[in-house]
């Protein structure tokens, strides 16, 4: 177990490095001058080159990749172009509401997804079965912003029991903040929770039609014992590999909700970084997302020898 | 008591102490679309950062009015020398930054030395490139000395680019921004919200409001529900679109149209084949139906404008007759200049929709001449990078919102390219001229000669679609500047 760990660790961190490389680079040819952008259609050339130097843009591009990645050591990502703070501190700032939201979202959607699923597997063919995987299947298909928007008017602008948007501050009160998130939060769990039902139903059926599942229904085991021990627990692989699939796309994908509810999460983010050419921190952003993904990764795979002791007897 | 009386009577007290409260209401949620991104207006073209900060939280030595006038601020009065080159301030006294320093002579010098310094990032750092020299005279006055006498200079030290910071501060103005207005900086959620509140003993007239918070909220979808939620209670630029009608409807609120110092313009590049030619000009200049464009550009609303100048601005005179929409006249006019087959062209075009919408209504006008237009949409980035530096570009939309910026076309290697000895020589005499008849007179020729050379297309002047609560008075109508001034602005019932 320690030795994969260790191997786990080292192809994670040379996934880092490669990334670094490509991230940087890429935004390196993305076109934009940020010193023009912030100084506008009437800045003098003159004042364009001061802030550039300023920023440190006239240095040469090896030397600026190695300081950012030397910085990663200390935790230090740089600062930012537009905020003139450092990356770190906007990262830190953004996170503790990117990271709510999405743990917020993720229960949300296996809370809704594990029970349908199992529903719909126990009851195959029937009229429930249906009924469940057509609304599945809606809640695929709906765009979550437009679910977002239909959420707001309902709940905000017409009900008017949760704000439209915005994001009060943890520091406003644990239930301000949270009423801030609800709609958001809903608003992403749906399409999870539709995909994973959806998942969680193929996988169960898959191994009710294992040999095992026969013999224990023919030595008089409960259906329900054989539904939840046996089935679900051997169906949980493939489950979670779109959990951890999706926290991923959580934590990355919430740009679309983050701007429909204007939460000042990692989405906006990133979103603002790039269309002002704040280039360090999307660079920094990004290299996060891709940590979170290749620890989230780990995590998975680490949760299948917890369900699946054959697993752990081999590594 | 009957259940139902008691909670009719509940309600009526519910309503009656809620009504108490708002006749006393004080604070105000103001929508912004875009976040600054810092608070210093010395340091950053960013319209968003005056849009905050201006007026309310920084003073200048002038002001800018709602009207475009200039009125004096921390300057109670000045007297200009006879030959208009030098300009002697008599300040106010007893004026406090918000950190409780005091403000004097010094802090002029020292902000005017810093604006037009070697390594100054102002953005705007013409706007100071008349002065020769500031002098202390005494700590109530300060002598600004002219190179020439800067006709615009009483205007430029009113903009947010020239407001006064003081030295121990103007380090920090980025993130902790330190004025004499009636608002001081409370906080700041990057991505969120800029909160103020008022100053008490400001020297000035004091404000009506108490706090003040500006609510970032960059999404179209999400400001029309924000302002029907009652989450955000005025939007001075609202990006409702066409979800205007349901707004208006709403009782609550009221929507105010102004105008702005935006000319729209399809801008060309002069140098550039075919466009060189005056008779491809003004070719495209008459195959094109402003009013059409009008309607194509998201809200319907601008008043059609034929050269670069503001219709609120006093030198303004009507040029849309120069080329009037005539098809048949256009076909001519390629035909003269040896082109009747028409030709291909690119239009570049940025990301707001008075470019991407009116976008596609121009090219389909220009197709009518055999002009076919491929439309290249364009990152803002991208669009100061390859438009506006590089200029590598055919035709591009944009609106130019600078106000008293008609001079950007005597500016060697601006990107319309557009060269023309007799022009920079009006622009030469507007610099250094300052009796108002006189320079409307200049402006006026100024504002001829384009619409006849037609180096861009003058499309339209950009509404100002403002939304706010109707119990709100004071909220700036037109927008002369790019500042959200709250320093007049109250509750009433």
């Amino acid at each position: 177990m320690a030795a994969y760990l260790v191997k786990r660790l080292l192809v994670g961190l040379v996934t880092l490095l490669a990334a670094s490389i490509v991230v940087f680079s890429v935004l390196e040819i993305v076109p934009g001058d940020p010193a023009q952008l912030m100084l506008g259609m009437n800045a003098t050339p003159e004042a364009v080159a001061a802030l550039r130097e300023q920023l440190g843009l006239d240095l040469p591009l090896i030397w600026r990749y190695l300081s950012w990645l030397g910085g990663f050591f200390v935790l230090d990502f740089g600062r930012s172009y537009t905020y003139s703070v450092p990356v770190s501190e906007l990262i830190a700032e953004r996170i503790v509401v990117s990271l709510p939201l999405a743990i917020i979202s993720l229960i949300l959607s296996t809370a809704i997804a594990i029970p349908v699923g199992l529903f719909a597997a126990a009851r195959r063919g029937k009229a429930a079965d249906a009924v469940s995987m057509g609304l599945s299947q809606f809640g695929v298909a709906v765009p979550n912003f437009w679910f977002a928007l239909i959420l707001i008017y309902v709940f905000a602008v017409w009900l008017r029991m949760v704000p439209a948007g915005g994001f009060p501050g943890w520091s406003a009160g644990l239930w301000p903040a949270l009423k801030a998130l609800i709609l958001p939060a809903i608003a992403l769990a749906l399409p999870q929770a539709a995909i994973l039902a959806r998942v969680t139903r193929q996988a169960l059926l898959e191994v009710l039609g294992e040999d095992y599942i026969r013999t224990a229904r023919a030595k008089g085991m409960p259906w329900r014992y054989v539904l939840w021990r046996h089935a679900l627990r051997n169906a949980m692989i493939p489950v979670l590999t779109i959990l951890g699939l999706q926290f991923a796309f959580l934590l990355a994908g919430t740009i679309i909700i983050e701007n429909v509810f204007y939460l000042p999460g990692l989405g906006r983010l990133i979103f603002q970084a790039i269309t002002q050419r704040d280039l360090i921190v999307v660079e920094g952003v990004v290299m996060l997302l891709v940590v979170a993904v290749i620890v989230v990764n780990l995590l998975v795979d680490l949760s299948y020898a917890l369900v699946d002791p054959r697993l752990r007897s081999r590594r | 008591m009957k259940p139902w009386k008691s909670i009719l009577a509940a309600a009526v007290l519910a309503l009656a102490s809620s009504t108490a409260a708002m006749a006393a209401r004080t604070d105000l949620v103001v929508g912004v679309v875009l976040e600054p991104p810092h608070l210093d207006p010395t340091a950053g073209a960013a319209a968003a950062i005056d849009e905050i900060v201006y007026a309310n939280v920084f003073e200048g030595l002038t002001r800018i009015t709602e009207t475009g006038e200039v009125a004096p601020d921390l300057a109670e009065s000045w007297e200009i020398s006879e030959d208009g080159k030098v300009y002697t301030f008599k300040l106010h006294t007893g004026v406090k930054f918000h950190d409780g320093t005091d403000f004097t002579a010094e802090d002029v010098k020292f902000s005017l030395d810093r604006a037009r310094a070697e390594d100054s990032t102002n953005a705007q750092k013409g706007l100071f490139a008349a002065i020769d020299s500031v002098e202390v005279v005494d700590p109530a006055t300060v002598k600004v000395s002219l190179k020439y006498p800067e006709g615009l200079f009483l205007y430029n030290m009113g903009v947010g680019d020239a407001v006064i910071v003081a030295p121990e501060s103007a380090d920090t103005n980025k993130e902790k921004p330190i004025g004499t207005g009636p608002f001081k900086f409370d906080s700041w959620a990057k991505g969120s919200s800029v909160k103020l509140s008022k100053v008490e003993g400001y020297w000035g007239d004091p404000v009506a409001l108490d706090k003040v918070e500006f609510r970032i909220i960059p999404d179209a979808a999400a400001a029309v529900p924000a302002l029907l939620s009652g989450d955000v209670q005025a939007f001075p630029n609202a990006p409702v679109g066409d979800a205007l009608p349901q707004i208006e409807a709403d009782p609550r609120l009221k929507v105010v149209i102004g105008t702005t110092e935006g000319e729209t313009l399809l801008s060309m590049n002069n140098k550039k084949p075919p466009f060189d030619k005056l008779e491809v000009r003004q070719a495209i200049a008459s195959a094109i139906d402003r009013s059409a464009v009008i309607a194509g550009n998201g809200t319907g609303l601008g008043t059609p404008i034929g050269s670069h100048m503001s219709p609120a601005n006093p030198a303004y005179i009507d040029l849309t007759g120069t080329y009037p929409f005539d098809v048949a006249k256009a076909k001519e006019y390629l035909k003269a200049a040896g082109l009747e087959n028409g030709f291909s062209a690119t239009l570049k075009l940025p990301p707001p929709p008075y470019a991407r919408e009116g976008g596609q209504v121009i090219a389909s006008q220009l197709r009518d001449i055999g002009i076919n237009l491929e439309i290249v949409p364009v990152e803002w980035a991208d669009w100061l990078s390859q438009v506006f530096k590089e200029k590598d570009f055919d035709l591009t939309i944009i609106s130019h919102t600078e106000a008293n910026d008609i001079d950007i076309y005597s500016r060697p290697g601006y990107y319309f390219q557009y060269e023309n000895p007799e022009f920079n020589k009006v622009i030469e005499e507007l610099k250094i001229t300052n009796d108002p008849a006189k320079r409307n007179e200049l402006l006026g020729s100024a504002q001829k000669m384009l619409a006849h050379d037609v180096p861009a297309v003058y499309l339209f002047e950009l509404p100002k679609v403002g939304v706010w609560d109707a119990k709100l008075e004071g909220m700036w109508e037109n927008a002369p500047t790019q500042a959200t001034d709250l320093t007049k602005v109250k509750w009433v019932d």
